[in-house]
């Protein structure tokens, strides 16, 4: 069983720096074809003040810190045991390439099912941007699988 | 936009079959380096048949999906669950539906439920929006 007393746990926050050629980059891994995601002068033409971060660039946000997945380390979760369940984003503001993201995060809830074979873990993330704005919510739960013969 | 009532289908985003060079993009662009996305040894000594998908690649797909129907500023919510697996070479689309009108803080939005389905009817994400109308 993971270790419940680690509910509320909060990591240390760290900053992103929102770079555009990054945002171009992760606009070419998902595929995307609307302009104003690769190229300025189309976003500033549709209205917008840089190159905007797609939906879920905040999930690759949250690889920036100095400890890509802090969980793991926190819970000493096994990688190869760890699913991604569910992912959920609420958003305030948009966010550009030339903003500076501040991401604080902490351990929202552990709970188990069927009898302790599979735990959840909920991370929930906040992002700040430089005007001390808050921008978006984020809440990421990852199942921790249990081989049966530890259960 | 008084055209989108419960019922609504926002207009469905098909996308190439999924090749390890959309992986190891994927991960570079998203800095998950998980090596079960991108490295056929480690996924096959973690007892999978080869390397697959990042989940988060399928939900940006379901981004696109939002995005290419209304302007990114008007999502205000946007979840998924990762429900199955999905390989190398599979085909996705992404799909959705208008399935409530709801005011929420002196704001018409529309509750879309979206889902990422591979070609043989495998749903692989399932998931819904809030998006102001």
């Amino acid at each position: 069983m993971l270790d419940r007393s680690l509910i509320g746990h909060e990591f240390p926050n760290f900053s992103v720096d929102i770079e555009k050629g990054r945002l171009k980059f992760f606009a070419k891994a998902i595929g995307e074809t609307d302009p104003i995601y690769t190229d300025e002068a189309s976003a500033l033409e549709a209205g917008h003040k840089s190159i905007p971060a797609p939906p879920t660039f905040l999930s690759a946000v949250d690889m920036e810190g100095p400890d890509p997945v802090p969980v793991i380390t926190l819970l000493n979760l096994d990688i190869g045991r760890v699913l991604h369940g569910a992912q959920a984003f609420e958003y305030f503001e948009p966010v550009y390439a030339g903003d500076t993201l501040t991401v604080g995060s902490r351990v929202k809830n552990i709970f188990d099912k069927k009898g302790g074979a599979l735990e959840f873990v909920e991370i929930e993330n906040s992002y700040t941007n430089q005007s001390d704005t808050l921008v978006a919510r984020a809440i990421c739960t990852l199942i921790y699988t249990h081989p049966r013969s530890e259960s | 936009m008084a055209d989108i009532r419960v019922g609504t289908e926002i207009p469905p985003l098909q996308l190439p079959p999924i090749t390890r060079s959309t992986l190891a993009l994927y991960a570079g662009a998203s800095g998950d380096h998980n090596p079960i996305h991108i490295d056929s040894d480690f996924a096959k000594g973690a007892g999978m048949p080869d390397v697959f998908a990042h989940g988060m690649l399928s939900m940006g797909y379901l981004g696109r999906l939002l995005t290419q129907w209304k302007p990114q500023a008007r999502i205000r919510k946007f979840s998924a669950r990762f429900t199955a697996i999905t390989h190398l070479q599979d085909v996705v689309t992404c799909m959705g539906s208008v399935v409530e009108l709801i005011q929420i803080n002196d704001e018409r939005c529309a509750r879309v439920e979206i889902r990422a389905v591979k070609a043989d009817g495998t749903a692989t994400l399932v998931g819904e929006a809030l998006v102001a109308i």
